[in-house]
């Protein structure tokens, strides 16, 4: 049962094979028996999850069911969820229980899908591993001693060791696809705006967009389904018609124009990945695409510009976490000033001030046009880059990271080190163009993902060519050792 | 040397719509705390401002009111600071695109001149909550059923030269916000509120003083006194060689002067940059003809209109149109009564005094425009004297009944029936034998005076009924022939 998909599930459900009860059970007693080696989930949420599989249940005798009901999935905890702990992966929000539903957790309610518990991740959605939560590291089902990724990493780990069957995930600037390829998993990065961001933390809100984390492409279009579209509540979501995903999942590929963008294949990327990724290429082209070479020039300023832009809005965003009306408050403060500083100094972990701290740096008084200012103009060559390759081709594919999972702990001390690992993910997020990760091979023992980048609100044909893939491929079907 | 005062103003109105300027929470003023406070209001984690376009549609009101520029393009900015009543750690407002640009207005002063006082801007912005220093012991309480409702900072250029003209200034500012309808101008409840900018120099300098910005000052009275008192504050610093330091002060009414509440140079950088969580706001010509057309008749307009349709004087007219409420009310009875110079007399005299007298707006008022014109109506047809009038009203005031009713009730109409009066006058005559024969032996261009004795007995007589005009028509020559 736990190597089936959303797609088999829905199947065996709706055949009366087995009750969404029976699948909620298990997961959940799965979970309580293997998530102390993953760490996956910070919150468990089992009575909530069994009350909604029951509701479920009668919605499928009554034959209302829809493709999602009475599947269990496990939210990032970047989502708020009415009556549940809504942390953020902080110490800060430790106590916050949320009083209202993200619009995402009110669709996936409106469907009847359950919802196991809340998945952990970096700090506010800062980082590459994982290895920022309060609530301590994810470990990568692949290998003991290697991270997930980040920041999605708990969603991302849950999946992969079959602790749920999909999940939810947040990228700002890569931790939905990341993490994916870190662990095997299918994921998509909507378009900015194609998913709303109510009741979503914000980390950088110009960039975040929520997507699904799955073991297919195909689940994926199938939570897609049901997160896309407008909301009055986000003023950025995109007053836009939304496909139905699955529709043209099985279109076939020929005169596809790939283009490989030759900044990608830099000597940054791990020769071992790079042949994967070659391979997955030989193999599009064999499906009947065509490669065209491309080039993408500003590539190399995405981290610099990022790591201004992220910052400076996470600076602003994260100012409402002051101990005045939720979330921590220091122990007896003497006075306003002093209950600022220690509940923010106590409540916020280092790579959360570090970030504060670049970005209240860059929009300071007499720095402005020198570093937010210019980013902001980077992020439109950068967009540009995207714009102008996107006429020429109809998809842009590269490597996802520049390397497969690497070990706990090895780049924590270098933040720098750790911010390269997204080099191929960030310019999208500068963009807010739809990407994608899946699986593509194998390194040593570890996943390797390849990305697709579309144009905007192209999510449809991304899918597809993902699900193209995996129809002539194995490698997404590799599930992590000792499963 | 002669000093020159320079002052600009910032305005703070608030707008009047019904919901919050991002949020669908209530703005009506005086709800226990916080029970005005949504989630987004509350800054909770995860949510959204959404625009009220209803804050646009007044922005643009005001911005085509006093003609400004109107930007197709605007876009909100995050001022970062922080503060218990700020709940987002940041206001959001417009530093670099506001809604309304260059604009300008003309003032009157008392000596009837005029001047043109430009507006620099008016932007959007929300408003904060309130702390609350006072109503727990060692605690301070946050009342955020205020933070959120919508403002818009009308800013002035640096036009000013006297408390005389920033007031002007401001009242002006007042009168148009209040007759477009997008504020309800109530300073009490600091709905409209004003930062006085004011700094000296010497007569024909060009470069300005250090400034202070004294803030939030929320009446006209107390704007005056606290202009006056910041310039002599200044210049006495500058007589002795002192410096003006650059900071941000505070009004103290009680003590009518103004203190120091933070220097620049503990002043914060806001660290402004673009609000991602909202998009740039994008309006089309047709949207601002749109309003334009829909704008009522500005104080202006109908000052001159008061002037060539009812033949008010400048002045009349001026104080009149200020208030739509009180132009309305000063139209219904002009009409009412046909003689509008009678119905601005009483309007600007006994309804205004008692007005003032009770601390009330017009709108407020006992009396309304109606019940005033049927009051004054009483005395063009002579049914009561002026002396009166007067009665009537304050009976009107305190509720005791229509004019015609209090006029029967109380007995004041005025006896009108010739014959009556005649034979008043008459029964006067023959009892004043001696005045009578005063007034015959007298020459005759000195008897015209010698007639307020008569006046006064027969008014006596008839207990004021008497009409002073029928009165005066008989007397003179009944006494007259009786000196052939």
């Amino acid at each position: 049962m736990f190597s089936k998909t959303i797609a088999q599930l829905a199947i065996g459900l709706n055949k009366g094979e087995f009750s969404s009860c029976e699948i909620t059970q298990s997961y959940l007693d799965r979970i309580s028996a293997q998530d102390g080696k993953y760490n996956s989930y910070i919150t468990v949420t089992p009575e909530q999850a069994m009350a909604q599989a029951k509701a479920a249940d009668a919605v499928i005798s009554a034959g209302n069911a829809s493709i999602m009901t009475g599947i269990p999935i496990a939210h990032k905890d970047i989502f708020c969820t009415k009556g549940t702990r809504t942390s953020a992966g902080s110490k800060m929000l430790d106590n916050f229980i949320a009083p209202y539903d993200a619009t995402l957790i009110e669709k996936f309610n409106a469907v009847n899908s359950v919802s196991l518990g809340k998945t952990n991740m970096d700090e506010f959605a800062m980082g590459s591993s994982n290895e920022n939560s309060y609530y301590g590291a994810v470990t990568n089902p692949w290998g003991e001693n290697r991270v997930p990724g980040g920041s999605s990493g708990g969603s991302a780990a849950a999946v992969a060791a079959q602790l749920a069957p999909a999940a939810t995930g947040t990228d700002t600037g890569g931790s939905i696809r990341q993490p994916c390829a870190l662990t095997n998993l299918s994921g998509i990065k909507p378009t900015y705006g194609r998913v709303s961001r109510f009741g979503m933390i914000a980390f950088a809100s110009s960039l975040d967009q929520a997507g699904p984390i799955a073991k297919t492409a195909e689940d994926a279009a199938i939570l897609l389904n049901v997160m896309a579209g407008f909301d009055h509540k986000d003023s950025t979501s995109a007053d836009k018609p939304v496909s139905d995903y699955c529709a043209s999942l099985n279109q076939p590929l020929a005169g596809l124009k790939i283009g490989l963008p030759k900044e990608f294949f830099s000597e940054d990327l791990n020769p071992q990945v790079a042949a994967q990724i070659q391979a997955a290429v030989k193999e599009y082209q064999s499906l009947g695409a065509q490669i065209k070479e491309i080039s993408l020039p500003n590539t190399a300023l995405s981290i610099p510009a990022y790591y201004i832009i992220a910052p400076a809005e996470a600076s602003s965003n994260l100012s409402r976490f002051d101990g005045v009306r939720y979330g921590y408050r220091c122990e007896s403060p003497v006075d306003l000033e002093d209950m600022y500083k220690r509940s923010r100094g106590e409540g916020f972990g280092s790579e959360v001030k570090r970030r504060i701290l670049v970005g209240t740096y860059a929009l300071s008084e007499g720095f402005y046009d020198a570093y937010y200012k210019k980013a902001q103009q980077i992020r439109r060559l950068i967009q540009q880059d995207y714009i102008k390759a996107l006429k020429e081709v109809d998809v842009i594919m590269g490597p996802t990271t520049p390397q497969p999972a690497f070990k706990i702990g090895e780049k924590t001390s270098d933040p720098v080190e750790m911010y390269m690992e997204d080099i191929y993910t960030l310019s999208l997020n500068l963009a807010g163009l739809p990407g994608m990760s899946i699986p593509c091979g194998m390194v040593d023992g570890l996943p390797v993902g390849l990305q697709i980048i579309g144009n905007y609100f192209a999510e449809e044909r991304l899918l597809n060519v993902a699900h193209m893939f995996q129809q002539a491929t194995d490698w997404h079907k590799n599930t992590a050792p000792g499963l | 040397m002669e000093w020159e005062a320079v002052i600009g103003l910032e305005i703070h109105a608030q707008l009047a719509t019904t919901t919050k300027i991002f949020s669908g929470a209530s703005t009506a003023f005086g709800a226990q705390a916080n029970t005005q406070a949504c989630g987004i209001d509350l800054a909770l984690p995860g949510t959204l401002p959404v625009f009220n376009t209803k804050a646009l549609e007044m922005a643009v009101m005001f911005g085509t009111a006093i003609d400004a520029e109107i930007s197709k393009t605007s876009v909100f900015d995050r001022k970062n600071y922080f503060y218990p009543d700020s709940p987002k750690g940041y206001q959001t407002s417009q530093l670099f695109y506001p809604i309304v640009g260059l604009g300008s207005l003309e003032i009157e002063l008392s000596d009837g001149s005029t001047k043109q006082i430009g507006v620099t801007r008016a932007h959007l912005e929300e408003d904060a909550g309130k702390s609350l220093h006072d109503k727990f012991p060692s605690m301070t309480g946050i009342d955020l059923n205020r933070a959120g409702t919508p403002l818009l900072e009308i800013v002035s250029e640096p036009d000013m030269r006297s408390a005389e003209e920033a007031i002007a200034y401001a009242k002006k500012i007042h009168s148009i916000v209040t007759c477009i309808g997008i504020c309800d101008g109530n300073m009490a409840e600091g709905s409209f509120r004003v930062d006085c900018n004011v700094s000296v120099r010497h007569k024909g300098d060009d470069k300005l003083g250090n400034r202070t910005e004294t803030k939030n000052i929320n009446s006209f009275r107390f704007i005056e006194k606290a202009i006056k008192g910041e310039i002599i504050r200044q210049i006495e610093i500058l007589e002795d060689g002192g410096h003006i330091p650059q900071e941000t002060r505070l009004y103290d009414a009680e003590k009518d002067q103004t203190r120091t509440m933070r220097s620049k140079e503990e002043a914060n950088d806001y660290r402004y940059f673009p609000c991602p969580d909202l998009l740039p706001i994008v309006i089309e010509d047709d949207y601002i003809d749109a309003i334009r057309s829909k704008l009522p008749e500005l104080p202006d307009a109908k000052k001159q209109r008061f002037i060539d349709q009812y033949q008010l004087n400048k002045k009349d007219a001026g104080v009149i149109s200020s208030s739509t409420a009180q132009a309305d009310y000063f139209e219904i009875v002009a009409k009412g009564i046909k003689d509008a110079k009678l119905a601005a007399n009483w309007l600007l005299g006994e309804v205004a005094k008692t007005l003032n007298q009770n601390d009330l707006q017009i709108s407020e008022s006992p009396v309304d425009a109606d019940a005033l014109a049927a009051l004054l109506i009483r005395i063009k047809d002579n049914t009561i004297s002026v002396n009166a009038a007067k009665q009537v009203f304050e009976a009107m005031w305190n509720r005791q009944g229509s004019a015609d009713q209090i006029i029967a009730d109380k007995g004041l109409k005025q006896e009108t029936d010739s014959g009556a009066i005649e034979k008043i006058v008459r029964d006067v005559i023959a009892s004043s034998d001696k005045q009578v024969q005063q007034y015959i032996a007298a020459e005759p261009d000195k008897r015209g005076k010698m007639l307020g004795f008569f006046m006064g007995q027969i008014m006596k007589a008839s207990k004021g009924k008497a009409n002073p005009g029928q009165v005066q028509g008989l007397l003179k020559p009944i006494l007259d022939s009786m000196c052939d």
